[in-house]
């Protein structure tokens, strides 16, 4: 890139090493991060995995048992309910936060007068911990003390509203509170990607007599695609690491009904001390993970090379 | 010359200092989940002891599951290789931590204090590791309470049941008269807590002993077994819809407002009824869980030691066990915390009447070989193991589960936690 | 920023019906976003009689605020019974220097990801990327062991470190996503002129990084503020941050639960945070639309 003249060698000779020391700078600077993370990431995992192939109960032991903790895994029926709602969990819950999210966004986009109490009101549950949240929803979800005994004070006797305590229905209430926490943070992402779009664009294709649903679809939403990438990243790890969530609101009850991997593998690792086998469904856990985010990233880190 | 002996000077005080400071004051780190209220107050009164010996403590408070949090902290920092100098733990997970070999050896205090006469044989085996004193224990809880509302049965026309057959016909008299029978908080410790007292009921001390102290797989699924389980579905008969997921406290709640009769639950009950400025004998009655008059299911929570290599904090250490085993620590903490001292033969005056009624059970239970320890509270069992029968109970108790396959499930779950 | 947008509503009568809708969908997501934080008030000035008494969502009968005095002064946490405003400095001192440091090696991170790829750099990203999806509980006994050897267990020290790596993927997200926005060209005449590396980011790059700044230290702050795991592994008694103290408060085991001091305490908690985005929200939009979401 630099023009290098060779006429005096000397001056040459001191360009050359400049210049390949900053090539190197880049790397230099990524260095610290790049060997924190190969530790505290990559080198956690393995230990992870390796504990997963030992008998480890209360601390760790390094004497190595071959697979016996992933066939005891695979006919734990806790496990099974666990990862099932993981699924349906992470999949209702990035769902309807992005849905939420993207269609408060175009409703606040619309010169609003309120525009910015309202952000706000949708903003705050994010600052929020959920220990300190938790306890709230509880109450407002029981059956008995919260909304359905307020709703059936206020005359509508009929009215049922016990998934808290209903095997069947106890991992949709932690939907609701999830979808609750972080759907502001997703309208927030979606706002500002709206705030970014060329008016030009918009006005050409109403010139051309397209209405006004067309334009959502065809060109705004299509435009929000790097907005939708940042939200699902982020949704997908609050998703993946939501502990409090379930401890707080349902400690994974009824019975079991809404225990997710996370506090799974807590349990087991830690307050039951059979630390190979907690360490045996984390990596069940993280290859699950992989599965479905690394194609997602790969897709979506290609594409923008080429935008 | 003046110089090195204005600097000698300043060495000589500086040395002078260290010694006149408290030789023997040695710091106490102390891990526990006692962290608010009534239980916080007791533990403090340990600390003002130690204090008042010249020696510090470092309080580590860790609330949450029931001491989950806090054993996730022990566990991370004894990977870390920083124990703290003493933590709460109970049960056969002191013999697990023994395993580790990182537990320090109390038998001289334990000697001097005349331990193995002042205790009962029962208690004192948990707090030793190969016959040596690592542990010493703080208060004794009885599980197999039931918490009583007279006014509810009076109204009711119902008696209070003292075995199971009682209480299915009494229970269905305050069911139709409206009230709910039985208040249930939806936990799986409480659900645990009533199954095991169910157990010892309908099995007798010694099959309690063989299925959740030995966790035999022959006793945890046999007949007596399925008998269990079914008197667990009558019960849950009574219980009203809410209860997933309730505290025990809300629960208790139910029996003091008089919306519901009866609470199965350990002592520390009464402080909510205390709370709420309600009399023993006059507004709610302690009553032994029907078929377990006999005995005793006990809860004994303890310190165990590490191995620490400062000598001064080795000195501290040994002063905390000592205090805690003796008469004053023992009544002003458990006159406090709603239990009962673990030291036999203490003077009982600072105690309430169902404070009274569980002395007496203990040391009848002790001799008639009927004082056993709680499985739901880890007494009985490895962690392992007792969150397994946790998994097979609360699931039974949240579904539709056959008798006979929730003993089969026992059976196999605990096989797969050993 | 596009502040001016063509009324995309253009026809009057539907115009009122479509803005009643807008209107009326807007305040009913409202109330179900504000009503947990209006429980957790109305039963901070209730007095425990009160509670256990009455509906857990209905109006005190008479309201007092010593349930506020006894979270931030005398509450029992453990055997220390000076309520939670320890802790809250506690929190201070970590949250502070842990959101500064990830903050500027992310910034750096990200520009050299945006601007000084290499061979291998897209992959070294992607890396750190899936660095954000462990769940922090698998990671806790190797953390402890390895800053036992470092001799950094139960510090504060030990805590800012793990809080700083493991924000780092999310911070130089945010840089990265934000500084691919930025013209290479900027960039490419910076460098005929003659300036180095750190030059351009010091006098190019971090003039134009305020809205990204403010976005990363609004994230970083929440999510610190808002740890409870870490806090309670990685700290010691009197360096614990403030959740820990909350959840103690709460959870008491089988004592006597007094509702009242736990929400005035919780909200205590929540003050810093709220805080910032009271006060922070116009310019965490800003920073959001000025093109860091976007590639």
């Amino acid at each position: 890139m630099m023009a290098m003249t060779r006429s005096r060698r000397g001056a040459g000779h001191t360009r050359d090493i400049f210049q390949y020391l900053e090539d190197l700078l880049p790397k230099i600077v990524l260095a610290p991060t790049a060997i924190a993370i190969l530790i505290s990431v990559y080198g956690f995992i393995l230990w992870t995995a390796y504990l997963s192939f030992t008998k480890s109960r209360l601390l760790p032991k390094y004497d190595l048992a071959g697979f016996v903790q992933y066939i005891k895994l695979f006919s734990n029926d806790r496990w099974w309910v666990a990862s099932k709602n993981l699924v349906l969990f992470g999949g209702l819950f990035i769902f309807f936060c992005v849905v939420l999210g993207l269609l408060l966004a175009i409703f606040l986009d619309q010169r609003i007068r309120i525009e910015g109490a309202i952000r706000t009101i949708y903003l705050y549950p994010m600052a929020l911990s959920f220990i300190v949240t938790g306890a709230a929803w509880k109450w407002i979800l029981n059956p008995g003390l919260g909304l359905e005994r307020l709703m059936r004070q206020m005359g509508f006797a009929d009215f049922t509203f016990d998934w808290l305590v209903n095997s069947e229905m106890s991992i949709y209430t932690v939907v609701i509170a999830g979808v609750w926490q972080s759907t502001g943070f997703v309208m927030a992402l979606f706002l500002a990607g709206l705030r970014g779009i060329d008016d030009s664009i918009i006005r050409a294709a109403q010139v051309d007599g397209a209405g006004l649903p067309r334009i959502y679809r065809k060109i705004i939403i299509p435009s929000l695609r790097p907005v939708f990438f940042s939200a699902v990243i982020i949704l997908s790890h609050i998703a993946i690491k939501s502990f409090d969530l379930v401890v707080v609101l349902t400690r994974g009850g009824p019975g079991y009904s809404s225990d997710l991997p996370a506090t799974f593998m807590y349990a087991f690792a830690f307050t039951r001390s059979r630390l190979a086998f907690g360490a045996a469904s984390a990596m069940m856990m993280f290859f699950a993970v992989m599965a479905i985010i690394v194609p997602y990233l790969y897709s979506e880190l290609r594409r923008k090379r080429y935008e | 010359m003046k110089r090195i002996t204005c600097r000698w000077m300043i060495v000589a005080v500086l040395v002078a200092g260290m010694f006149s400071y408290n030789a023997f004051a040695g710091e106490v780190e102390v891990l526990h989940w006692w962290t608010s209220g009534g239980e916080a107050k007791s533990v403090g009164v340990l600390k003002d002891l130690l204090e008042k010996e010249g020696h510090t403590w470092q309080d580590m408070a860790v609330a949450g599951g029931g001491g989950g949090n806090a054993m996730t902290v022990l566990k991370s920092r004894a990977v870390a290789g920083k124990p703290p100098t003493a933590a709460q733990v109970k049960g056969p997970q002191i013999q697990q931590w023994g395993d580790e070999g990182v537990l320090t050896n109390l038998d001289d205090v334990a000697r001097a204090g005349n331990w193995d006469t002042l205790l009962p044989g029962v208690v004192a085996d948990i707090m030793k590791y190969e016959g040596h004193y690592v542990a010493v224990p703080v208060n004794v809880h009885k599980i197999n309470w039931m918490w009583v509302n007279p006014d509810v049965f009076r109204k009711a026309g119902a008696m209070i049941p003292t075995t199971w057959a009682q209480f299915e016909e009494e229970a269905a008299k305050i069911k139709k008269a409206g009230f709910i029978p039985v208040a249930w908080g939806g936990q799986n410790w409480q659900e645990a807590t009533v199954f095991e007292s169910i157990v010892l009921g309908v099995g007798g001390a010694a099959f309690y002993e063989q299925a959740l102290v030995q966790a035999d797989p022959q006793a945890l699924n046999s007949p007596t077994m399925v008998k269990c389980f079914e008197t667990l579905r009558m019960v849950l008969g009574f219980i009203d819809k809410d209860a997933p997921g309730r505290d025990w406290n809300l629960a208790t709640a139910m029996v003091i407002q008089g919306k519901a009769a009866m609470q199965f639950m350990g002592d520390w009950a009464k402080g909510e009824f205390t709370a709420a400025g309600k009399r023993p004998g006059v507004d709610y009655v302690a009553m032994p869980v029907p078929e377990t008059s006999g005995g005793y299911l006990f809860n004994v929570d303890s310190f165990i030691m590490f191995d620490v290599k400062d000598t001064e904090a080795q000195k501290a250490q040994q002063a905390m066990a000592r205090l805690i085993m003796e008469p004053r620590f023992q009544e002003v903490f458990n006159v406090n915390k709603g239990s009962i001292p673990c030291r036999l033969g203490m003077s009982r005056m600072a105690f309430d009447a169902p404070a009274h009624m569980s002395f007496d059970s203990f040391v009848a239970s002790a001799e008639a070989g009927s004082l056993l320890p709680s499985m739901a509270h880890e007494m009985a069992v490895y962690p392992a193991i007792r969150g397994a029968i946790f998994d097979v109970v609360t699931n039974f108790c949240n579904s539709t589960v056959a008798n006979d396959r929730a003993a089969k499930t026992l059976a196999s779950e605990v096989q797969s936690a050993m | 920023m596009n502040e001016e947008r063509l009324p995309l509503l253009s026809r009057p009568p539907q115009e009122i019906a479509v803005r009643v809708v807008v209107y009326g969908v807007l305040i009913l997501v409202a109330i179900y976003f504000l009503i947990p934080l209006i429980v957790m008030i109305l039963t901070s000035v209730k007095t425990m009689a009160d509670i256990r008494s009455g509906n857990l969502i209905s109006w005190p009968r008479e309201i007092t605020f010593d349930a506020w005095k006894e979270a931030w002064g005398t509450a029992c946490i453990g055997v220390a019974c000076s309520g939670v405003k320890g802790y809250f400095w506690n929190s201070i001192r970590i949250v502070v220097p842990a959101v500064v440091i990830s903050t500027m090696i992310g910034a750096v991170n990200g520009y050299v990801f945006s601007k000084w790829r290499f061979r291998g750099s897209e992959v070294i990203f992607a890396s750190l990327l899936i660095g954000c999806f462990i769940p922090f509980q698998v990671i806790l006994l190797p953390m402890a062991r390895t800053l036992g050897a470092l001799g950094l267990s139960q510090s504060i020290t030990g805590l800012v470190i793990v809080h700083i790596v493991y924000g780092l993927a999310f911070t130089t997200l945010f840089f990265r996503n934000y500084y691919v926005t930025i013209p290479d060209d900027l960039i490419k005449a910076a460098r005929i002129d003659g300036a180095g590396f750190f030059r351009i980011f010091w006098k190019i790059l971090l003039p134009l990084s305020t809205p990204i700044f403010v976005v990363c230290i609004i994230w970083q702050t929440t999510q610190i503020w808002n740890d409870f795991l870490f806090g309670v592994v990685f700290s010691a008694g009197d360096s614990q941050p403030i959740t820990v103290a909350l959840n103690n408060l709460v959870n008491t085991s089988t004592g006597v639960k007094k509702y009242n001091v736990d929400m005035a305490a919780a909200i205590i908690a929540a003050l810093p945070t709220l805080f910032v985005y009271f006060v922070a929200g116009k310019y965490f939009l800003r920073g959001l639309t000025a093109g860091s979401v976007k590639g």
